[in-house]
């Protein structure tokens, strides 16, 4: 951190700004939609994984903050190519590493949004929305 | 710069009537503007609560000795004072509850459900702006009892459609519930009619108060409501403290949502009968501290005059409503008339969330609300997932708005 901006550093505005993986896979072999009743975002995620259970693809759609949008455009980057067992194994602590920035425990809800999509995507039971 | 503002309230006084706004965040001065949240408290109520728990802590109502008679004086005191704030006939017409929350599901249970008032096929008419706490406790009421929810419905600019009052009103409407002010949108609603109407039908008028006393004057009796309800955490007191003001022969009629000491005449195995108006709904041992505390809030607010807070509070607003108007890609929402509105202003933003303009703001020291606001029907009927959200009150001034602003451009440099 540091910068007057809080949050919202280059890494999270740029991937808010031109997100990666937006859209929606049809045909999906996984697929999940998640919402943040704190501020009404809102989140789906659809994987295609192949036969030996690598993720083919995947793309999140919804609206939200920056953190969320960002969040979601990072998490779709990581997985792809990501074996089902790598992908269950991905976790809070490793999510909120890669965002890079610090969060206030609201704010940290946002960033998860997409992870509990994930997780329920994967039949895993999602990440407690505590405070 | 904020030109000067006309005086009608000392705010560089005020503020230092209140410790928390010398503290700084992050290295800046607190701006704090979600008053509608929750308010500040100065120091005359803080002390007021230190001294009752330093120097006369006690149960009320049964102790004998000295401590318990301070005590009942202080907490009956500001029964009196907060009865009289509001313009109540008697004390009696004011109970003591938890918050506006619970004073409405005290007149949800108490009222209609709990009572064979309320018949099956009967109706009870909200409106699309309330509070969730004016909702839910409604739903409950049709869950258990087969009435119908109706609703009135706002315009574009956030007033009540009034003239919906003509056809949804009807013999079976018994109970006609409206926020004084809205939360999100700041409109003032015309009770007093709204009352009027419910009395022709022979229904209640049920007045969620939780944004108007707090910052204008408020009399009961002219806007003839049957119940008021209103929180003490809005209004410079504790949290933890509420009032549920009801006209006398209608709190007769109500029954206690909480059963047990104090509330009860007499209790035998397997009976028991009433405590009077308002005892009968303080069952437990009351909030004390805060109940004193709200009394000393008042008492500041009194001094201070109800008709200059109002009369500043617009001042404030019609300053925000100009310089927010100038903001780029910044949409406002609520009636544009700060006569019609109260000082709480939602927007949005074209290129930032609600959320990410609250953490932006935050970093600046200056603390917004962000989200849907405990009002999600009304949001639904813009359209809006979420809104961001400054309120102002007495310790507000044109400069506090001025930070606001400057904020909000750091937003669009952020977000360009």
């Amino acid at each position: 951190m540091g910068s007057g901006a809080g949050p919202y550093q280059a890494q999270i505005l740029d991937h808010y700004k031109h997100p990666h993986n937006r859209g929606v896979l049809d045909p999906a072999t996984h697929a999940a939609r998640e919402s943040n009743p704190l501020c009404g975002d809102e989140i789906s995620l659809t994987l295609r994984v192949d036969g030996s259970d690598r993720i083919e693809d995947v793309r999140f759609d919804g609206e939200g903050c920056a953190i969320s949008m960002a969040s979601a455009s990072l998490l779709t980057d990581a997985l792809r190519g990501k074996t089902l067992d790598e992908a269950k194994a991905f976790d809070r602590p490793t999510l909120l590493k890669d965002l890079g920035v610090a969060l206030s425990s609201v704010r940290e809800q946002c960033a998860l949004l997409p992870l509990r999509a994930l997780q329920t995507a994967l039949g895993r039971p999602p990440t407690a929305q505590g405070h | 710069m904020a030109r000067a503002a006309k005086v009608l309230l000392n705010v560089p006084a005020i503020k230092k009537d209140f410790p928390i706004l010398q503290r700084k965040v992050r290295d800046k001065p607190l701006t704090y503007l979600d008053s509608t949240a929750t308010s500040q408290k100065p120091k005359q109520v803080i002390d007021t609560m230190t001294d009752y728990y330093s120097r006369y802590n006690a149960n009320v109502h049964r102790a004998i000795y000295e401590l318990g008679e301070e005590a009942t004086r202080a907490y009956e005191g500001s029964r009196e004072r907060i009865a009289e704030f509001i313009g109540a006939k008697d004390p009696m017409e004011v109970a003591f509850t938890k918050s506006t929350t619970e004073s409405l599901n005290v007149i949800a249970y108490g009222y209609a459900l709990k009572t064979t008032r309320l018949k099956e096929g009967d109706e009870i008419l909200g409106t699309v702006l309330e509070h969730h706490s004016n909702h839910v406790p409604w739903h409950f009421v049709r869950d258990l009892k087969g009435i119908t929810l109706k609703y009135v419905d706002v315009d574009d600019e956030g007033h009540l459609r009034m003239e919906q009052y003509d056809d949804l009103i009807t013999r079976r409407t018994k109970i006609v519930t409206v926020a004084h002010v809205s939360n999100v949108l700041g409109t003032i609603n015309d009770v007093k009619e709204i009352a009027r109407r419910a009395h022709e039908v022979g229904a209640v008028c049920v007045v969620d108060a939780a944004q108007s006393v707090p910052h204008m004057p408020v009399d009961v009796q002219a806007l003839d409501c049957d119940f008021l309800a209103f929180s003490g955490h809005k209004m410079l007191g504790p949290t933890g403290i509420g009032i549920l003001y009801g006209k006398k022969e209608i709190l007769e009629v109500t029954e206690p949502l909480l059963g047990g000491g104090e509330m009860i005449s007499e209790v035998h195995l397997g009976s028991a009968k009433w405590n009077d108006v308002p005892y009968k709904f303080e069952g437990g041992t009351p909030p004390i501290a805060e109940a004193i505390g709200l009394g000393a809030a008042v008492d500041y607010l009194v001094k201070l005059g109800m008709p200059a807070v109002r009369a500043h509070e617009m001042e404030v607003t019609a300053y925000a409503l100009e310089k927010l108007a100038k903001v780029a890609g910044l949409r406002m929402y609520g009636p544009r008339d700060v006569k019609e509105r109260g000082g709480v202003v939602s927007f949005t933003m074209e290129k930032a969330h609600p959320h990410d303009i609250a953490s932006i703001l935050d970093v600046e020291g200056v603390c917004i609300r962000s989200g849907h606001h405990c009002a999600q029907p009304l949001m639904d009927r813009y359209d809006l997932a979420a809104t961001a959200r400054a309120s102002f009150y007495v310790y507000n001034d044109l400069e506090d708005v001025d930070r606001l602003v400057a904020a909000l451009e750091k937003v669009n440099e952020v977000f360009a």
